[in-house]
């Protein structure tokens, strides 16, 4: 009997990679101008990269950031979580309030509500964490409390509606450093992807994120903390929020509680099905996540660049992802290997006649 | 013990109503959205706590929630407590008719403020609303004065279907089917500043040229601007610049960019009605009729637009809302 192949990392990455390359074709078939990338200079005088790809890489950071903390969630508790919007606004807040709470805006003030806003957003991760890992509840059930009270808490942080604040510093955060022509949330996005690169070579935290996902109590059996792996995820996650919603916040100098990052969850869940991990649980390949948050961004900007009518811009993008989902689906992708099996099969039996 | 404790409850609540009404002030129930839900609820709120206050000779109970059913059950209770007026923000235009009636009934005079409700206008007194039709004409009309050579207009909306964009989109649309202006690209923003950043740098990318700017409120303004800035291109007042940026709402934060030069124009969307519905209200108790009132028996506010060449320090403390 044959060996049943199993599936590698590469196979798994091969749907959003497809996708991704879809998208790059009919947009050059469309426009061949689509993906050509200017040096020009901005209003500052500072030189900056523009174009259609750099949109693209820019938008996506905050998914991608966010996609890369879900990823963690979905493989070590089996499910979602759904707050990550609300919890990113709340963090931006907290970000806002401490650089307009200070006399002046430095790299002090900078760091200070970073770090503030980091340790609230893990304190929030830890919270629904708790609920997820201790008490067992649904990870949607359990992040949809901080889904829904949460851009009130931003709301209280904020102490009114849309606080501003004024400085080149956070200007830069959300947008190009002088002398950088590429923008900060990019290399915000590699940095925080490196991160996790690193901890995944010379830790074994991805190895026992998808052991507790895959079977809890063989884990447990094997000496690995499932509780506070699961409680782990979910505040690495928090984590991620605090930084994407500093961007979401720098970009603008600006915090709406109620239009910050709307909806991103979904985006970010979504991201991580393109990227063709499974939200059951289990093995998991972040990169696939962050190539699916591409993906999504590359959609959105093609249907702003073609002019589709605004009402009609999400049953497009909806479209779409009914089709890479299909696509990603196991049965899908069973139906696919069984065919190319017979092929290879009739070949062989060709080849021995 | 529990009827007890029920019997004493009634007596206090009967002992309150009775101090309430013993000392003659006006009785209001104000039901409202809550002020978190924009600058725009926020200031709103702020107003109607100023004037209808204890000092100015009201007793007043307050209902907020964005949800119809629950106003609705909210009102019904004020009924019931006996006010003699109530102050509606609904949430929702339909399901009202059964409650107003109620109200008729019971002797409890309505006032509409900020939105209407779908129902006969016997049943209220009177609505204070926006036109948010006039405030696209209004920025639509200050536009045409610059008698710029050509208009190449980039139109980012707001949610599509809300009275805000169905107005503010009127006045642009009219002009663009009567070939005056040109549609550079016309999408919706959701009112996101992010939304209109990304949608102003596919225009930029694809290398169309435009010279105007109108987005259905400020964020989205903001978000526009961001993207112009990223890219080198020059806007406001300032000799020279490349486009008219032009936003709604008047937050303080931006008309602080319009006296600062960044933007162009930015159009009010009043939520002061709190002096008028109290000038009616005074109307009313001394038994004289209310006058202004058109055939939907509405008031309209009056509504600016300012121009950056023109606006004031003070224009942005009177006029600007949140901080």
């Amino acid at each position: 009997m044959k060996k049943q192949k199993r599936p590698t990392g590469l196979t798994q990455l091969l749907v959003p990679l497809i996708a991704l390359l879809l998208l790059v074709l009919f947009n050059l078939i469309r426009d061949p101008s689509f993906f050509s990338v200017e040096m020009t200079a901005n209003n500052n005088g500072d030189p900056v990269l523009t174009g259609n790809l750099i949109s693209i890489l820019n938008g996506a950071s905050e998914m991608a950031i966010l996609a890369m903390g879900m990823t963690l969630v979905t493989a070590a508790s089996g499910g979602q979580d759904i707050s990550v919007g609300a919890l990113s606004t709340i963090a931006a807040s907290m970000f806002i309030k401490v650089l307009r709470g200070g006399a002046s805006i430095n790299a002090g003030t900078l760091l200070l509500g970073f770090l503030l806003s980091c340790l609230v957003a893990m304190a929030f991760g830890a919270f629904n964490g708790t609920l997820v890992a201790v008490f067992r509840i649904q990870p949607m059930i359990a992040t949809l409390i901080l889904y829904t009270c949460g851009r009130s808490i931003a709301y209280w942080i904020n102490g009114g509606a849309s606080p501003t604040v004024n400085s080149p510093l956070v200007s830069a955060l959300g947008g190009f450093i002088p002398g950088i022509p590429i923008p900060t949330p990019v290399l915000i996005v590699l940095g925080v992807g490196l991160l996790f690169a690193l901890a995944f070579r010379f830790t074994s935290l991805g190895l026992y994120m998808q052991t507790v996902g895959i079977n809890q109590g063989a884990a447990r059996l094997n000496g690995i903390n499932a509780v506070g792996m699961k409680l782990l995820a979910f505040i690495l996650l928090g984590a991620c929020c605090s930084v994407s919603g500093i961007i979401g916040a720098s970009r603008l100098s600006m915090v709406n509680h109620e239009q910050l990052m709307l909806d991103i969850e979904m985006d970010a869940i979504l991201a991580v099905a393109i990227g063709g991990n499974s939200l059951g649980g289990g093995k998991f390949r972040m990169t696939g996540s962050i190539i699916g948050a591409y993906v999504i961004q590359a959609l959105t900007t093609t249907l702003y660049a073609m002019k589709v009518a605004s009402t009609d811009i999400k049953a497009y993008k909806a479209l779409v992802i009914i089709l890479l989902v299909v696509i990603a689906s196991p049965v899908v992708k069973q139906k696919v290997a069984h065919l190319v099996g017979k092929m290879r099969s009739n070949a062989v039996g060709k080849e021995a006649a | 013990m529990k009827k007890f404790v029920a019997l004493i409850l009634i007596l206090a609540l009967g002992l309150c109503a009775s101090l309430a009404v013993a000392d003659g002030a006006v009785r209001l129930g104000i039901i409202n959205n809550p002020p978190s839900e924009s600058g725009y609820r926020a200031a709103n709120v702020a107003d109607f706590a100023r004037v209808f206050s204890a000092e100015n000779g009201y007793e007043v109970m307050t209902y907020y929630s964005l949800k119809n059913d629950e106003q609705i059950s909210a009102a019904q209770g004020f009924i019931t407590d006996g006010v003699d007026y109530l102050l509606i923000s609904a949430a929702d235009t339909t399901g009202w008719d059964e409650t107003l009636t109620q109200a008729q009934e019971a002797g409890v005079r309505v006032f509409l403020f900020d939105r209407m409700i779908d129902c006969d206008p016997s049943l209220y007194e009177a609505a204070v609303v926006s036109d948010m039709a006039t405030e696209g004409i209004t920025a639509v009309t200050w536009l045409k004065s610059l008698e710029l050579p050509e208009y190449k207009v980039v139109h980012i909306q707001g949610v599509m279907g809300t009275d805000a964009q169905r107005g503010r989109t009127a006045a642009l649309d009219a002009e663009f089917a009567a070939g005056t202006m040109t549609k550079v690209v016309q999408q919706t923003g959701n009112w996101s500043a992010d939304e209109a950043k990304l949608i102003v740098e596919a225009v930029i990318n694809s290398g169309e040229s435009f010279n105007v700017i109108y987005a259905e409120n400020d964020d989205m303004a903001r978000g526009a601007v961001a993207a112009l800035d990223d890219a080198g291109i020059t806007h406001g007042t300032a000799e020279g610049a490349q486009v008219v940026v032009m936003g709604f709402d008047c937050n303080k934060w931006a008309l602080r960019e319009l006296l600062a030069g960044n933007w162009n124009y930015d159009g009010q969307c009043s939520p002061f009605q709190a002096d008028v519905i109290d000038g009616m209200i005074k109307n009313l108790e001394a038994g004289t009729a209310l006058e202004g009132l058109n055939e939907a028996k509405q008031i309209i506010s009056v509504e600016k637009g300012f121009d950056a060449r023109t606006i004031t320090e003070e224009d942005i403390n009177a006029y600007g809302l949140g901080e």
